[in-house]
């Protein structure tokens, strides 16, 4: 290949190189400008009907809420994340052993999975008030409607992962003679942590929701607590501003989930 | 199927078309009467019936048939990853009843785990059978050096092409040195150029390294261009119907394929392979 032709393709991987960053720009400005418009529009009309701000605060309320309550809404956010976080660790480290022990178990497996099932289909928000009056109301019948709600995804896709080894690897592996624990540390469980954060990201969605749905049948702290009596007391600009951060917080979890799954599988993420 | 009409022959020592015969103290592999029988919905299928071969030390030998001729049951059978219902597989004169370290085994699909490097892929057989990693390092950089995959220890699988996948793979087969390399239709799942390289690069391989080679395909030219004696299987029940004596000499060229003998090995193990199929239509026509 001559110099000139060698340039030639240098320019054409520049070029590529440089679509690639306009697309992505143009990926990540587009959902925000839709937003924007959004909540311009929302600014907009709110002002232009005179909608009263406790029955549709404006963002602009909402953001003076946010400014003027940013203490409280700290505190019931460390609550609310606290909560979360504790429930959806204590699912993991429940989840994954059980699901372990099903896999390796048939009879196990048989006993549990229709038990599990039966757990999954009771409505969370059912159960929230029988925990109440069990334990009360701090901070652990919260944890556990998050470790309910998220248990299930992640035990199912653990013990799917952990089932998936493909046919010739289990040969491969057999004809190795490995033992039992070689073949689930070696194999088995690098095989399944794809799955078993497919799990992780259903369930971090779902462990928000169930620290709310916890913290509304009963509890003195807590985002969902804070949306509950400041509706009740009209102030729904605050109630706004802690919904939007429950769902920022929801999102960002659900992000830090997905960026330990890119250090933890690399391999699966390239895909 | 009655006895009578069971192998009409031997077709191991006492062959006339092999030179010589195998000396015991030569034997690698021996297979005595193996049957293998499946139940399956529709009844019982025969997948092996009296399948009787050996082969010396350092032998190349490949097994081609159509699909349902049991070379690859047989070839599990000996790597100890099922059992016959009858008959005995031995290595080393010892029967085999679990799979043995002294067996390497390369299968279809290069079977690398995705999350290891090629480094890390080929020394798995050491971390399991708990050998020396020190030692099995430098073993796997050399065979590396050997398949020509110097540079690329650390790449993942998925980074490789398929040819390369598979030259990984065989490294791994390789890494704990056994005597006995069973290949599980190795270079079936790749394209045509890539396969005839590999090819003669096992063969290199096997110059360097001798090795006793069970090779299982479907193509004739690939066998005959590789072993030094092809058997020929049929189907239903699966059986051996013929070892065919390669005699070109080595190393192999790829111009040996265009040789009247060549040609004439390809014709006759075809030949037998049409006939055992031939065979099996005319029963089914009977029936």
């Amino acid at each position: 290949m001559t110099d000139e032709s060698l340039s030639l393709v240098d320019d054409a991987i520049e070029h590529e190189v440089i679509n690639d960053r306009r697309s992505w720009l143009k990926e990540s400005l587009a959902p925000l400008l839709t937003f924007a418009t959004l909540v311009a529009l929302w600014e907009f009309a709110a002002d232009y009907f005179g909608i009263p701000a406790w029955l549709l605060p404006s963002p602009s309320t909402i953001a003076v809420a946010f400014v003027e309550w940013r203490g409280e809404l700290w505190n019931h956010s460390l609550t609310t994340l606290y909560e979360t976080i504790v429930g959806f660790a204590l699912s993991i480290g429940l989840a994954v052993p059980l699901a372990v022990a099903v896999v390796y178990s048939p009879f196990l497996r048989k006993c549990i999975y229709p038990i599990l099932l039966a757990l999954q289909s009771v409505p969370k928000v059912a159960i929230a008030p029988l925990l109440a009056l069990w334990i009360g109301f701090g901070a652990l019948p919260k944890i556990i409607v998050v470790f309910l709600v998220c248990f299930f995804p992640i035990i199912v896709a653990t013990a799917t992962g952990l089932a998936s080894v493909p046919g010739p690897v289990m040969d491969l592996i057999r004809s190795l003679s490995a033992n039992q624990l070689q073949t689930f540390i070696k194999i088995r469980f690098p095989t399944a942590m794809p799955h078993i954060f497919v799990g992780l990201k259903i369930a971090i969605t779902f462990a928000v929701i169930g620290a709310v749905i916890g913290e509304f049948v009963g509890s003195e702290s807590g985002l969902g607590y804070l949306i509950l009596v400041s509706s009740s007391q009209a102030r729904t600009p605050v109630a706004f501003a802690a919904l939007a951060i429950l769902t920022i917080m929801s999102i960002v979890l659900y992000y830090i989930v997905e960026f330990i799954e890119r250090l933890a599988v690399p391999w699966a993420a390239n895909n | 199927m009655p006895a009578s009409v069971r192998q009409p022959k031997e077709p191991f020592d006492a062959s006339p078309r092999m030179s010589g015969t195998v000396n015991a103290a030569m034997e690698k592999i021996t297979l005595q009467g193996i049957h293998k029988a499946y139940l399956t919905s529709s009844g019982r299928t025969v997948a092996l019936q009296d399948v009787n071969l050996k082969v010396a030390n350092d032998e190349f030998v490949a097994l081609v048939g159509p699909s349902g001729c049991g070379k690859s049951t047989l070839l599990r059978i000996i790597s100890a990853l099922i059992r016959p219902s009858r008959g005995t597989a031995s290595i080393n004169n010892a029967p085999v009843l679990s799979p043995s370290r002294d067996v390497g085994i390369v299968f279809q699909q290069a079977v690398l785990l995705p999350w290891r490097s090629v480094l890390d892929n080929v020394l798995l057989p050491a971390e399991i059978l708990g050998l020396d990693i020190k030692k099995a390092r430098e073993r796997a950089y050399q065979l590396l050096e050997m398949v020509h995959l110097t540079g690329f220890e650390a790449r993942r699988p998925n980074e490789l092409s398929g040819g390369m996948q598979q030259r990984a793979a065989i490294c791994r087969a390789l890494i704990h040195s056994p005597s006995v390399l069973l290949m599980d239709e190795p270079f079936a799942a790749l394209d045509a150029m890539t396969r005839e390289e590999l090819g003669f690069e096992l063969l290199r391989i096997w110059t360097i390294e001798k090795k006793t080679i069970i090779f299982v395909t479907h193509n004739i030219p690939e066998a005959i261009l590789l072993a030094d004696r092809v058997v020929a299987m049929s189907p239903r029940p699966g059986r051996i119907s013929e070892i065919v004596k390669i005699d070109l000499p080595r190393p192999r060229t790829l111009d040996m394929q265009f040789t009247q003998k060549f040609k004439g090995y390809s014709d006759r193990v075809r030949a037998v392979i049409d006939q055992g199929q031939e065979k099996q239509h005319k029963k089914r026509g009977d029936e």
